[in-house]
């Protein structure tokens, strides 16, 4: 069993659901990200999604996509995330790390190459925004042969046929996108998430994770009620857009990670009493 | 007149179903937009082949956009230039003064038959955000344009010419505030909006299916020039050339001929200050392939697959992708591609307004300096027909600031 399954399962045993914090690798700064995973881990964090910067986020809001050009103005590669995670595997064995981010990265890396280093890392799972079902062909074998996850996206507007075809391929869980739009976008509807929800149970038994939407504790305790994780990402990564450097007055780091786990935490307690 | 798409292709026939041109191409997009581009694919292949939506596309290009537009003997350039007859296929002579027009009115006629009220498209120097505007005010839908803030600044004539068609022209603060970025956030717009709107993209990159699609709207450039050749020479030109940037003029004017293998095809991207200095926008010269906006082909990008900024002398040619058919063409060399710096561009620009009183856009400039470049090489007997995609008024700053002389 995978390290992903397995931690959904033992939290399933213990009727919890799962605390994903989404944080791109590198921002502000190189060297803010494995003392972050760190310390969102002992914040209530079950998995964390780790995002590759890229230079055209087609499918980001403003607020990852701001997240991506402070990484990459430090020059932050794929390469570089994969040694940030072996830097985090040197304490923590346990918690599954799932990289996130586009195609043209591993494209540019090589498929083989990308997949043996994630694998000697311990990388978990992999979510790659454009590569649909479709098109993962060349890559999923290579994946699934090292035993990494891959991790798809569902939308509003997937088709029962396309749950099932994500099904056939993916595995670890499946990323429920809960908003038509970009990241960080509007607000939730939850009856309408409720409803999707059910209609996707029918054809896969994946656990279902929800992102897009997820704000505060209030509505992260919300989306436990119906999913099995929670994804949150922009409200994390507005902390540090607002508290970084150039603004004034920037944060010291510390102080800066004290604040996103501060949310973290909150999200947990509100998740943990439902 | 598209329902002749396919003819002269009948061995090469590409894309396949799921949009690839061999590795190139397909559907790299998010979950989130793969249904709204199913039912593109549908709707387009569903109208593509019905005679009412056919016949409709047919009288717009005529009474509309002034097709066919003729081929000119540029005589004097030709004597000039001392080889080859050369040829221009005037497409700087349609409405809006470029081919861009061929795609939007096609594409907006899809939208209104699919029932989207409201139309978004990127542009980089504004001839397609323009070309939009204007088949959207022309059937009453609302218009959105996404347009890179540096490209608003270097633009500012295209921006008014589109306000005044009644289009909002959203500037694009994100990344190098230029095409490739509003390509980005008209993706965006589409995916949160998808119900009513309909995403005019105006050359043939993009998911499956815009290569095709585009490729086949802009296919009458070359239907017509066989055609015209034949009445005005006898028979089929020995050379096309066309400038590439996303490459849908060029496309236009190939497809039609990729079976005749007599007839060969010179792509001509731009090289900027040189392609040895990485100033430039030639990914199929200079480049390799990865995946960008939604298809798999070359592109300009660092060791680590981020995109890298492009240059050109003209915003039009200034991307740092192009459409996968070309990437294919390349690769199975059926079409050749080769690079023109701004200088020659330039040179050429000057050239054909002196000896021809046309006034090329800077992007067919450059495949006019390389077809003079390659007329010259040949025999009196011999003939190369150049896509002339747009004129030049719109450039009229850009050389004037270029050569130090106010306007």
């Amino acid at each position: 069993m995978s390290r992903l399954s397995a931690t959904f399962a033992s939290l399933k045993a213990n009727h919890r659901k799962a605390l994903i914090p989404f944080i791109t690798a590198g921002d502000p700064t190189p060297g803010f990200t494995v003392p972050l995973l760190h310390a969102m881990v002992a914040a209530g964090a079950d998995i964390i999604e780790l995002g590759v910067p890229f230079s055209d986020p087609m499918a980001d809001g403003p607020v990852i996509q701001k997240a991506s050009e402070r990484s990459l103005a430090h020059h932050t590669s794929l390469r570089k995330v994969l040694n940030m995670v072996a830097e985090f595997r040197q304490t923590d064995k346990a918690t599954p790390i799932v990289l996130m981010g586009y195609l043209n990265p591993i494209e540019a890396m090589g498929y083989a190459a990308f997949v043996e280093r994630a694998k000697a890392v311990d990388v978990d799972g992999v979510i790659t925004v454009d590569m649909p079902p479709e098109e993962a062909g060349d890559l999923l074998p290579l994946l699934q042969a090292a035993g990494i996850d891959p991790v798809f996206l569902l939308a509003p507007t997937s088709t029962p046929e396309r749950v099932r075809k994500v099904d056939a391929v993916g595995s670890g869980y499946v990323y429920y996108v809960s908003l038509k739009g970009v990241t960080g976008a509007g607000n939730l509807d939850l009856d309408d998430v409720e409803a999707r929800l059910a209609g996707i149970r029918l054809n896969t038994q994946l656990p279902l994770g929800v992102g897009f939407g997820i704000k505060n504790a209030e509505t992260a305790a919300q989306i436990a009620k119906l999913a099995d994780a929670v994804v949150v990402g922009s409200a994390l990564i507005e902390l540090i857009e607002q508290h970084c450097a150039p603004v004034e007055p920037a944060l010291e780091e510390q102080a800066l990670s004290d604040l996103i786990c501060r949310m973290l935490r909150d999200m947990r307690s509100a998740m943990d009493t439902i | 007149m598209i329902a002749q798409v396919k003819q002269g292709s009948e061995s090469y026939d590409w894309p396949d179903a799921r949009g690839h041109f061999g590795p190139y191409g397909g559907v790299f997009v998010s979950e989130t937009l793969m249904h709204a581009i199913g039912e593109l694919r549908d709707a387009y292949q569903h109208y593509i082949k019905d005679p009412a939506f056919l016949s409709e596309l047919d009288l717009d290009l005529k009474h509309y956009v002034g097709r066919p537009s003729p081929i000119y003997h540029a005589a004097r350039l030709s004597r000039v230039v001392g080889g080859a007859q050369i040829y221009l296929k005037r497409e700087d002579l349609n409405h809006t003064g470029a081919h861009k027009v061929n795609n939007t009115v096609g594409q907006a006629l899809l939208a209104q038959r699919m029932g989207k009220t409201r139309i978004i498209a990127e542009t980089g120097a504004g001839q397609h955000g323009v070309a939009t505007a204007t088949v959207a005010a022309r059937l009453g839908l609302e218009c959105v344009v996404y347009m890179g803030s540096v490209d608003v600044a270097r633009q500012a004539q295209n921006v008014y010419r589109m306000n005044l068609l009644g289009a909002k022209v959203v500037p694009v603060e994100s990344g190098s505030k230029t095409l490739k970025d509003a390509l980005n956030e008209a993706m965006r717009d589409w995916v949160t909006n998808i119900d009513n709107t309909f995403y005019i993209i105006g050359t043939v990159a993009g998911p499956h299916p815009y290569p095709a699609m585009v490729r086949d709207f802009q296919a009458i450039i070359g239907r017509e020039s066989k055609q015209q050749m034949q009445e005005l020479t006898g028979r089929l030109p020995d050379h096309l050339v066309a400038c590439v940037g996303g490459g849908s003029n060029a496309i236009g004017l190939f497809y039609p001929f990729i079976k005749d293998a007599q007839v060969a095809m010179h792509g001509v991207e731009a090289a900027g200050d040189g392609i040895a200095t990485g100033r430039h926008s030639a990914p199929l010269t200079a480049g390799r392939p990865g995946v960008l906006h939604g298809n798999r082909t070359y592109l300009m990008e660092d060791d680590d697959g981020e995109i890298i900024e492009t240059h050109s002398i003209s915003a039009g040619l200034d991307y740092p992708g192009v459409g996968p058919e070309h990437a294919w063409l390349k690769d199975i060399g059926r079409a050749n591609y080769v690079s023109i710096t701004d200088q020659e561009a330039l040179h050429a620009f000057h050239t054909l307004t002196e000896k021809e009183g046309i006034i090329p856009a800077l992007e067919s400039s450059h495949a006019v300096a390389y077809g003079m470049k390659l007329a010259s090489t040949l025999s009196s007997e011999q003939t190369v027909l150049i896509n002339l995609s747009g004129r030049g008024d719109k450039d009229m700053k850009t050389v004037a600031d270029w050569e130090g002389k106010p306007l």
